[in-house]
């Protein structure tokens, strides 16, 4: 068994696909989805865990390739330090899940990693070093 | 000299609090007490308005003498923690600037840059107390033998380190948006093109230079919060401008008075001064400032109540006209509207993010509130105010107010 995390990226035309369907009947693999952003007429973004057998697994990576699905490793975890971050906001505009939201009473930003897709839009961007990336 | 009903000195205000018994009460708080008791009533019952900001504030930087070595160094090259500083001065005084990346930095050869470490990091590190490393070279003199110098230094062991901001404190500042095709990187923070996100960086109605338009009471020897410490104005800062055009208010419809402040380095708390990297931008340190407003007088009440619905920023594109100097403003726009979360630009919405902390701003603010209360902090009676007024000869600064 062999199991790998990825990232796959689905083009606008084939978000309303059933691609996940078909990796579970086809390809015999386990699909944990982690976490997804699908928008109409935009680029899909889905974490996924794989899980199952080593070659059908590869076979499953070229079904994915030839549909045009851009697949990507996992590069690691959006870390979110509290203690550094002078909720300065400047991360919520470029964060396209609003894992990275903006109490508007309070003015405190927060981290919601449940909603985070990893697309690293906010690495860079936070003046203050608050955001990293944990590899795994 | 204007008839008030209400009429407090410095003097009278510093009694009270050298008793415990000032009222004070921060630039929010204002607000409601002057609704609910009129403007002289405000003014008779509190003494003190405390407010607070914290951003970025690039015209900043520390004054630092390393001591002197055996055998001794007149220094004309100095890094700190390979940051340099600027050491056209005696021996071993140098000025370190918060902007100053590290020497070894990428810059914006691959763009954006991170500028991972600069000036104000280095101060930062030194107020949290970390050692620094410090290399020093010198051409060497009779009298100055020595041409190189390494060591660690830390903040307690320096004789003086001060921090000296030549311009701090921006009574107003634009609202940032970038109407071209592109993604683009600005001191404002990355801004998104066709007008994606919109960036402003005041504390609004809690912002020090906004409680006092004319300035009133802020001058030569304000006494002030300056980096988790005690500071004072020491003039005019840069690029004063009090000439910039004002609304029916009063207000400034742009960034128009600046401060220069200074203050002891090594009584400041690393919260309050912190490093900043602005990707593709550069380095910088944001500063926590808080200013007490002395309730003279019944008009001092009246501009601390005006409230963020009555506060305009100027909307100006970093797309095309900041960069080509245009002076062009797209409109205004209130920071009760800023601080909702969206305007309207052009008929689309546009969500509007602070790069000022807000959080830490009234943190600044009700701290000083605290010092006051409790009889630890006494107002500085200006020696002289903030010019106030129009003629002032000055270069045109080409619109350009960073
Ligand atoms: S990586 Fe950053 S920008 Fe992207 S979804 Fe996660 S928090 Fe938001
Ligand atoms: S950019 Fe950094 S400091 Fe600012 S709110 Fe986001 S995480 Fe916090």
């Amino acid at each position: 068994m062999a199991k790998k995390k990825v990232v796959l990226n689905f083009p606008p035309h084939l978000i309303d696909q059933p691609i996940t369907y078909r990796l579970v009947k086809d390809y015999d693999l386990v699909v944990n989805i982690l976490r997804a952003r699908i928008t109409p007429r935009e680029w899909g973004r889905m974490v996924v865990e794989l899980n199952g057998n080593g070659s059908r697994l590869d076979e499953a990576m070229n079904f994915l390739a030839d549909l045009g699905v851009v697949v990507e490793p996992l590069a690691g975890e959006i870390q979110w330090q509290e203690e550094r971050c002078i909720h300065c906001t400047a991360c919520v505009a470029p964060c396209p899940t609003h894992a990275l939201d903006l109490d508007r009473v309070a003015m405190t930003v927060a981290f919601d990693r449940e909603r985070c897709i990893a697309c690293e839009l906010c690495l860079n961007v936070c003046p203050y070093r608050a955001i990293e990336m944990a590899f795994e | 000299m204007a008839n008030f009903q209400v009429n407090k000195t410095y003097q009278e205000i510093n009694d009270k609090i050298k008793r415990g018994q000032a009222v004070v009460v921060t630039a929010e708080e204002i607000i409601d007490i002057v609704r609910k008791k009129g403007e002289a009533g405000a003014a008779r019952t509190v003494d003190v308005v405390t407010t607070g900001t914290f951003s970025p504030m690039c015209s900043s930087g520390a004054i630092i003498n390393f001591g002197h070595t055996k055998p001794p160094i007149k220094a004309s090259k100095v890094w700190l923690n390979q940051v340099p500083a600027y050491a056209g001065l005696a021996a071993v005084d140098i000025y370190l600037g918060a902007t100053e990346p590290a020497e070894d930095d990428p810059l914006n050869k691959v763009y954006p840059g991170e500028f991972k470490y600069g000036g104000g990091h280095v101060i930062q590190d030194l107020v949290a107390g970390k050692s620094v490393r410090l290399v020093a070279e010198a051409y060497g003199t009779d009298c100055y033998p020595n041409k190189h110098v390494e060591k660690d230094i830390t903040l307690k062991q320096l004789l003086n380190a001060v921090l000296f901001n030549p311009r701090n404190c921006y009574q107003n500042y634009n609202c940032a948006v970038n109407l071209s095709n592109r993604t683009i990187y600005t001191y404002m923070g990355p801004l998104r093109p066709r007008a994606g996100n919109a960036n402003f960086c005041t504390a609004g109605q809690l912002s020090p230079l906004f409680n006092d338009p004319y300035y009133r009471t802020i001058g030569i020897g304000t006494r002030i919060f300056l980096g988790g410490g005690v500071g004072y104005v020491v003039f005019p800062g840069s690029q004063h401008n009090p000439a910039k055009p004002r609304g029916d208010n009063g207000i400034p419809l742009g960034p128009a008075g600046t401060l220069m402040v200074i203050g002891d380095l090594k009584k400041m708390n690393s919260r309050f001064l912190v490093g900043v990297s602005l990707l593709g931008y550069g380095c910088s340190l944001s500063v926590g400032l808080g200013i007490p407003i002395p309730m003279l007088n019944e008009e001092i009440a009246h501009f601390c109540a005006i409230t963020d619905e009555h506060l305009l920023a100027p909307i100006v594109d970093y797309g095309h006209d900041y960069p080509a100097g245009t002076g062009r403003i797209l409109g205004h726009v209130s920071y009760a509207q800023l601080k909702s979360g969206s305007m309207t630009l052009d008929g689309k919405e546009v969500a509007t993010v602070p790069l000022s902390s807000l959080v830490r701003a009234r943190e600044v603010a009700g701290i000083l509130k605290d010092w006051i209360a409790q009889g630890r902090f006494l107002l500085g009676e200006p020696v002289e105010l903030l010019p106030a007024d129009g003629d002032i000869d000055c270069i045109h600064t080409a619109s350009r107010d960073s």
